[in-house]
């Protein structure tokens, strides 16, 4: 029984939970599920250069959401690292093939220690990686009013054409930083 | 808000944070996957929430299901006709998504299974959503 804490769980169970999400926070406190409307919160909170977007009461808004962004902290902290599975990800062999060719060495974590260590940070690949994708996560989200959690699940479920807009963007993005950009930025 | 409101949200994210690392929804590896269709995991995954999200947002709008507090449930619509917006910033998020291997969830549980180094795009995304901010009424909609 507590291997499953330590397993990697399959896709059929843990798309229902996260799908379970929105109904749970409907019911239990009328909230839409939305992760990255936190950053607008936190710069809300310190608008030091009194811009009109993040003029609004955050604290009404958004300290039950900022409540959950910690406890999905404490969630990571929990399955990655009290409950740590200690084997690499079952990657398909054509994406190890793939990366491998493109120099990515370490396939042990969640994530490749070749760009996300402190060290890594002090490469070109690592900074680019870390800072502009972190940049154009939170700017794409805010423009798109939405990140996966907002529009892929919520706006989904709640069939929004808008959502469905930003999910066929969110893949035209991605598919071009895969297939296009990444090989340069890694070779 | 109540200290049981604030406990009650603790755990649903609590909940939400486990699961996105046990399915590994958190790993870069497994975004990289899904971009070049290798594998199911990430579509199933996502295709499963929705589902489930779908079917429960739609028993809640029928039967006109109160919240907990014995608030009716609304959802407010998004305004799809603008279209720029979501095709252009959407697409945005998409290059960012795919570049660091991490969504706005994601990026904040793999900082508590203890990558110190996320705070780093953390930061970076709060920059970002500060510039957007900004430049909100010179970009199109």
């Amino acid at each position: 029984m507590l291997d499953l804490l330590y397993q990697p769980w399959p896709w059929y169970v843990a798309g229902p939970i996260i799908g379970l999400i929105v109904p749970l926070l409907l019911i239990m406190g009328g909230k839409m599920f939305g992760v990255s409307a936190n950053l607008r919160h936190i710069c809300a909170s310190c608008n030091f250069a009194n811009v009109e977007f993040f003029n609004y009461d955050w604290k009404t808004a958004g300290k039950w959401n900022l409540t959950f962004v910690v406890g999905s902290i404490i969630g990571g902290f929990l399955a990655g690292s009290v409950f740590a599975n200690p084997e690499p990800i079952q990657l398909a062999s054509s994406t190890i093939a793939e990366l491998q060719a493109l120099g990515i060495q370490d396939f042990n974590g969640l994530v490749p220690d070749d760009l996300f260590t402190w060290s890594a940070l002090g490469t070109g690949t690592g900074l680019i990686v870390l800072v502009i994708g972190g940049f154009l996560v939170g700017f794409g989200a805010r423009y798109a009013g939405g990140c996966t959690s907002g529009h892929a699940i919520s706006g989904l479920s709640d069939l929004q054409l808008a959502s469905l807009i930003a999910v066929i963007g969110f893949f035209i993005g991605g598919l071009i930083m895969t297939w296009f950009i990444y090989p340069i930025i890694l070779s | 808000m109540k200290f049981s409101e604030y406990l009650k949200y603790l755990l649903i994210g609590t909940f939400f944070g486990f699961v996105l690392v046990k399915s590994e929804v958190v790993s870069w590896f497994r975004i990289q996957e899904m971009f070049r269709f290798d594998a199911f995991h990430m579509y199933g995954i996502i295709g499963m929430a929705i589902i489930v999200g779908l079917i429960s947002v739609q028993i809640i709008k029928k039967r006109n299901v109160k919240d907990t507090q014995g608030n009716p449930i609304t959802i407010p619509p998004k305004d799809a006709s603008q279209v720029t917006r979501y095709v252009v910033g959407g697409s945005i998020f998409g290059l960012g998504w795919a570049l660091l291997g991490a969504c706005p969830g994601p990026m904040f549980a793999l900082l508590g299974s203890g990558l110190t180094i996320m705070l780093i795009p953390i930061a970076a995304a709060l920059v970002g959503t500060y510039t957007y901010g900004i430049l909100r009424d010179r970009l199109p909609h």
